[in-house]
């Protein structure tokens, strides 16, 4: 049977009077566990900045109709001319139009799928934007705005004016920042724009829209999808992209394969479309663990080498709580507990230090051109960083404390008695 | 009578630096109630005998027996819990633990066997000090009291679990005159009142010669 109590009274101790050594090996695994925290917060926080600047805006899949030639020529078709060296020089693909032939169905199929949080029509089209003499080419996006700013977080991108101002104008436009600089234009201004077929519309600037990646901000604006339709002269159901999102990011490959063959369309996820991204975060994130074990390591190094001195020199009290009773097995849970104390305080603190420190982190000004909605450095406080943290420090100074107190654990107590 | 401790040929080698044979056919038993020192020449393996006989040394042939009970084999564990319960040990230098209060090192052996409340083992631990005149040094740091008080709180925590022997290697040979009488009328007092058997080594002959039987040894065997 183990008696904790007396064991803990024993370890405690212990440590109360050595503590100089407690504070310095408490005072390790606190380092530890507070640079892994802040690491793991602030590499984190920047991962899913990144990765929210260019993720969160692209759909999980995006339904369009790519243009290209037939991969199956008319002449294998026709059986005469089977196994014959056929040569077919100068393939075009065949005239036909950009946009997705049956959208309005997908899209009211979509709809009624339970794993889609939604869909959305949107009409890319290549225009110019004219305003006196300036002529700048750029992208003409329609899109169905409210259901964006639901989807999406375009919301975060609306430097000024409101996905609601876009809504309730048939005429007005959300103009990419970098071109709202060059034409030197603001809200309420006017803006004109002209198709490929040369057809010229006038819009009213309700907002500027500024992603932060200059190439989108420089050519891209949004309409209402009606105004798109009507700009180019096309009815309603002409739609070259449909945007879906769903409620779980991981079913989006398959879900791309299966609507690609339903449909018979280009699909593509958002992990095919981002595969750096996903890298660039990995990396990052080993990283932050390589760095953050390693000063656990050194941690609890200084543990191992504090209890080693502290059991040759505790080695007499070894010998007589053995002899008067207790068994190797507690000696070793004594030791065992010191080490494990330390672990639970040092990193407790720890803890606290990361917390403190990413708290300030937090509140450090950080401000770019190019992320116009962040104000300060970004920290990520998910509490399983917290809880990976304190487990980290546990399992280590366990560790630590496990190999001296084995040595105390076999200690014989008749040669330290005989000073042998 | 039934014998407290009977021993039956045992026999032990130290085999580093080389084959020696310490002990020789030990072979004896003691009453319950009896004083016994055991005596013998430095290196005659009285003291090896003795941890053999605490249960602390297991590395021995023959058969050790404790209130009729056959003790060799036994696991580690189990040999702790008897050593806990059965056997109270005085050392010659006094290893209290340190950092700890007099009272709170009289305690610890009774804290593990857990057989009593804490207030009880307090109470049982205040007497046992008070028994042997030192109860008003209870709260004291064990670091800060004089050898002969160090060695009669070793005695006091000995005696905690109300063992069935009691076990001294040399429990004088660090003490003055005036604590050795001090701690010999102590053991001499348990052996009469309390009827607890002792065995003690030692190679002071005056104290041997009181006690209610001598051992002595020679060589590893014992002599008579």
């Amino acid at each position: 049977m183990t008696n904790w109590s007396v064991i803990l009274k024993i370890a405690r101790t212990h440590l109360t009077t050595k503590m100089k050594s407690t504070v310095t090996a408490a005072l390790g695994v606190t380092f530890g566990i507070g640079a892994y925290i802040t690491m793991a917060g602030f590499m984190t926080g920047l991962n899913n900045l990144l990765d929210g600047l260019t993720l969160n805006r692209t759909p999980h899949i995006r339904l369009y109709n790519e243009i290209a030639p037939s991969k199956k020529q008319p002449v294998s078709l026709y059986t005469d001319f089977k196994g014959a060296f056929n040569v077919v020089t100068s393939i075009k693909p065949k005239e036909t139009q950009i946009k997705i032939h049956n959208a309005l169905p997908i899209l009211k199929y979509l709809k009624t799928k339970e794993d889609v949080k939604g869909a959305t029509p949107q009409l890319q089209a290549q225009i110019f934007y004219l305003s006196g003499s300036i002529e700048l080419g750029g992208i003409l996006i329609g899109a169905d705005i409210m259901e964006e700013a639901r989807l999406s977080n375009i919301n975060d991108y609306i430097v000024s004016g409101s996905p609601e101002a876009l809504k309730n104008n048939a005429n007005g436009i959300l103009l990419g920042a970098g071109l709202a600089d060059k034409m030197s234009l603001s809200v309420g201004d006017r803006i004109q724009v002209a198709t490929v077929s040369g057809s010229i519309f006038p819009l009213k600037i309700v907002g500027i829209y500024q992603s932060g990646l200059a190439e989108i901000d420089n050519a891209q604006s949004y309409v209402n999808l009606k105004t798109a339709q009507r700009i180019l002269g096309q009815p309603e159901n002409y739609i070259t992209d449909i945007h879906i999102k769903l409620f779980d990011i991981e079913a989006a490959p398959a879900m791309a394969k299966r609507l690609e063959r339903q449909f018979d369309i280009q699909a593509i996820d958002i992990k095919e479309a981002n595969a750096q991204f996903e890298t660039g975060s990995s990396i990052r994130n080993l990283i932050t663990y390589a760095v953050s074990l390693t000063l656990l390591i050194v941690a609890g190094f200084g543990i191992y080498n504090i209890l080693n001195m502290l059991i040759y020199e505790k080695m007499k009290d070894i010998a007589i709580l053995k002899a008067t009773g207790f068994s190797g097995r507690d000696v070793s849970l004594i030791f065992i507990s010191q080490a494990v104390i330390i672990g639970l305080l040092g990193g407790i603190l720890g803890l606290m230090v990361g917390f403190g420190l990413s708290v300030l982190i937090d509140n450090t000004p950080f401000e770019t051109e190019a992320l116009p909605t962040i104000k300060t450095y970004p920290i990520n406080y998910n509490p399983l960083y917290y809880v990976i943290g304190i487990g980290f420090a546990l399992l280590s100074t366990f560790i630590a404390g496990y190999l001296p107190a084995n040595k105390a654990k076999n200690m014989d107590p008749i040669k330290i008695i005989r000073g042998t | 009578m039934k014998l407290v401790l009977e021993t039956r040929n045992i026999n032990k080698h130290f085999y580093k630096p080389k084959d020696f044979h310490v002990l020789k056919d030990i072979s004896f038993g003691i009453q319950p109630g009896e004083f016994t020192s055991i005596v013998g020449k430095s290196g005659c393996g009285k003291s090896t005998l003795l941890y053999i006989l605490s249960t602390m040394d297991t590395e021995y042939t023959g058969e050790l027996y404790l209130n009729g009970q056959l003790i060799t084999g036994k696991s580690n564990e189990e040999l702790s819990r008897i050593r806990n319960r059965h056997i109270g040990f005085v050392f010659q230098f006094h290893y209290l633990l340190s950092e700890f209060s007099v009272l709170e090192n009289v305690m610890l052996p009774a804290k593990k066997l857990a057989e009593k409340s804490l207030e009880e083992i307090e109470h049982d631990a205040q007497e046992k000090l008070k028994m042997l005149h030192i109860g008003h040094l209870a709260q004291q740091r064990a670091s800060r009291i004089s050898g002969g008080e160090k060695q009669r709180v070793a005695i006091a925590r000995a005696l905690i679990n109300n063992p069935t022997i009691l076990m001294g290697d040399e429990p004088t040979g660090n003490l003055d005159s005036h604590n050795s009488e001090n701690v010999f009328n102590i053991f001499k007092n348990l052996a009469q009142e309390k009827g607890l058997s002792l065995l003690v080594v030692t190679h002071d002959n005056d104290f041997a010669k009181r006690t209610d039987r001598i051992i002595e040894m020679e060589d590893g065997s014992i002599l008579k």
